[in-house]
């Protein structure tokens, strides 16, 4: 088993309202375009999170799927 | 094609075409599900229908088979629920797969205490064949002519006049009000003009019902729905399996983009399509359908005398089971309005309570179809990326799985915060909400409440008595009005103790009381039926 941690919802019942939103700010954008934004998106929400071991988890979990 | 015995429903000539009248109210265009079941609806408040329909028998195809609790505890209302609960498939289980692994499975009702299910999959015939068979039950209140087709209606102002072509003539009819249950493709709505706009989805997808003795669930018998995204039958695309009664189940399969709906319509293309899921096992196709789905809804429901019910007002994708529950639950909020202004009861401003409380319900169908169907077709590399490693993460992320949507079943619509409702903090139930139904006394809560505007005392607390409204007690003692046992405890439990709730006649709490005094039941009960204004800004 990769090293990963399993996170369990914290969307609150709001899943939905958030992926659609996701979606959402991806419409019209070039596929170049939608990588820049979520490598904006990743930044702005790794900033938010703050804690440099708490992203860093997180980094190391996302990559545990990288096959 | 199908194995279900259609019967041929007789043309019967009408008075109008020998120069007679009918004195109808309502006058009802479509005999499916919406109509009939609006004609017994109103029947049983005593008002009298004449429904049309240009067909003559029953459902071609079973159509909508999912019914959801709500629309299950709606029918039991109307006299049809506990024959489809017999007759269905009762199931609560959905799974979905990614490939061959299963990566979320829920339980719609994990709780007991509830007189229906949370969901019975029933053909759209059998439905249709016992709401008839209801519908038969009221000789003097219901009209229902076939092979009646209405060609032209006149809002007058005072009421609509009909036009109807028949194999014996045409003739016009005037009733006091036109409801247009006629359909997706509604010639009400043509006829008008009315704009009907919405999202229409590119892909196609095969409906499929195949007939066969073994189960294509594998070794289980319960009834489940299966869900399957990218399954090795069907690669790269999704599939859907639920089993009806009579050894039928239906097979959705999403079809690739541009898919030639007449060619995907063929025994030769859907065979192999059906055998990749099943194997070897022998079926049979008892019917099928190539769609492009849509999600559509008109701005207003109720325009002068028309009103309109179901898919004429409305059109979700399938997934969710949000069409026929939703054009049900559309019966239920309309059929007690309707009847309380036709018979002087209530103002016309009732109706337009209708057109705003089923418009919310369309849009929370609409949305979250519409969202099911978007997950299930992405429309750009960006969107399969993000579906992709959600399903990815899903075999071990619960977050993950809380993204994954094959449909978002068909829930009570909640009317919270709409006009007819007395706002109120006190209850564990807020007013809008559905009736929560649990087991009373040798009965069930739903059979108590829903038909009328109807007080609930929960524990000890008394009901004033107030004119227009029926009492009933629970967990409590007197004389004054029939008291029921809570053995188990569901009802408190749900309710909340020492606690009084005002119930509309379609089962949603309009007010809840911690001490119901006769003037504030009395002041709910106005606002319910729409004796106050309901726009005070507007007056």
């Amino acid at each position: 088993m990769p090293e990963r941690t399993i996170h369990a919802s914290g969307f609150a019942g709001r899943g939905d309202d958030i992926y659609a939103a996701l979606l959402k700010a991806h419409e019209g954008l070039t596929e170049a375009e939608s990588h820049a934004l979520n490598a904006r998106l990743v930044l702005l929400m790794a900033n938010r999170i703050g804690d440099a071991d708490t992203v860093s988890d997180l980094l190391k979990t996302a990559r545990s799927y990288a096959e | 094609m199908t194995a279900y015995a259609y019967t041929e429903q007789p043309f019967v000539r009408p008075p109008e075409l020998d120069g007679g009248k009918t004195e109808a109210p309502v006058a009802i265009v479509g005999a499916g599900p919406i109509g009939l079941a609006m004609a017994i609806d109103l029947a049983q408040r005593g008002v009298a229908s004449v429904l049309f329909d240009d067909n003559n028998v029953v459902s071609v195809g079973s159509r909508a088979i999912c019914w959801a609790k709500r629309t299950l505890e709606i029918f039991d209302r109307l006299g049809v629920g506990e024959r489809m609960l017999e007759k269905g498939v009762t199931w609560k289980v959905g799974r979905n797969f990614h490939g061959t692994e299963q990566v979320y499975a829920f339980d719609l009702l994990p709780e007991d205490g509830h007189k229906y299910p949370a969901f019975v999959n029933l053909q759209q015939y059998y439905v249709e064949d016992y709401l008839l068979d209801r519908a038969r039950e009221f000789p003097d209140l219901i009209d229902i002519r076939f092979l009646s087709k209405v060609t032209d209606h006149e809002d007058r102002g005072e009421g609509v006049r009909v036009t109807v072509e028949t194999p014996e003539g045409p003739y016009t009819l005037d009733a006091d009000y036109m409801l247009a249950c006629d359909g997706a493709n509604s010639p009400t709505r043509t006829r008008m003009g009315l704009d009907f706009s919405g999202q229409t989805f590119e892909e196609r997808f095969l409906i499929c019902d195949i007939e066969m003795e073994e189960s294509p669930f594998g070794d289980r018998d319960t009834p489940e729905r299966w869900f399957w995204f990218d399954p090795p039958f069907h690669p790269g695309k999704s599939a859907l399996l639920h089993k009806q009664p009579d050894n039928i189940y239906r097979i959705d399969l999403q079809l690739d983009t541009g898919a030639d709906p007449e060619a995907e319509g063929t025994e030769d293309r859907v065979l192999p399509r059906i055998r990749a899921i099943v194997g070897d096992k022998p079926f049979r196709i008892d019917w099928l359908s190539v769609y492009r789905f849509r999600c559509m809804m008109l701005e207003r429901f109720v325009h002068g005398r028309v009103i309109f019910a179901g898919d004429s007002a409305h059109v979700v994708s399938p997934f969710g089971a949000r069409g026929g529950n939703g054009g049900i639950q559309d019966v239920d909020n309309l059929g007690w309005k309707l009847a309380a202004v036709v018979t002087g009861e209530a103002p016309r401003a009732l109706i337009d309570s209708y057109d705003e409380e089923r418009r919310h319900g369309a849009e929370e169908n609409i949305l979250n179809s519409a969202r099911a169907t978007g997950f299930m077709t992405p429309k750009s590399p960006i969107e399969a990326l993000f579906r992709s490693e959600t399903l990815r993460m899903a075999h071990d992320q619960p977050f993950a799985r809380e993204l994954i949507n094959s449909g978002r079943l068909s829930r009570p619509c909640s009317l919270a915060g709409f006009p007819l409702q007395t706002d109120s903090a006190s209850g564990q139930v807020r007013p809008g909400t559905a009736i929560i139904d649990a087991p009373v006394g040798d009965t069930w809560l739903i059979s108590l409440v829903q038909g009328a505007l109807t007080l609930v005392g929960f524990g000890g607390v008394r009901l004033p008595d107030v004119e227009g409204v029926r009492r009933i007690g629970i967990a409590q003692r007197t004389d004054d009005y029939p008291c029921f046992g809570d053995m188990e405890g569901y009802a408190l439990g749900r309710y909340g103790m020492g606690k009084a709730y005002l119930f509309r006649p379609d089962g949603h709490v309009a007010a809840v009381f911690a001490t119901p005094t006769a003037a504030g039941v009395a002041a709910a009960r106005d606002r319910a039926l729409g004796r106050k204004p309901v726009l005070t800004e507007a007056v």
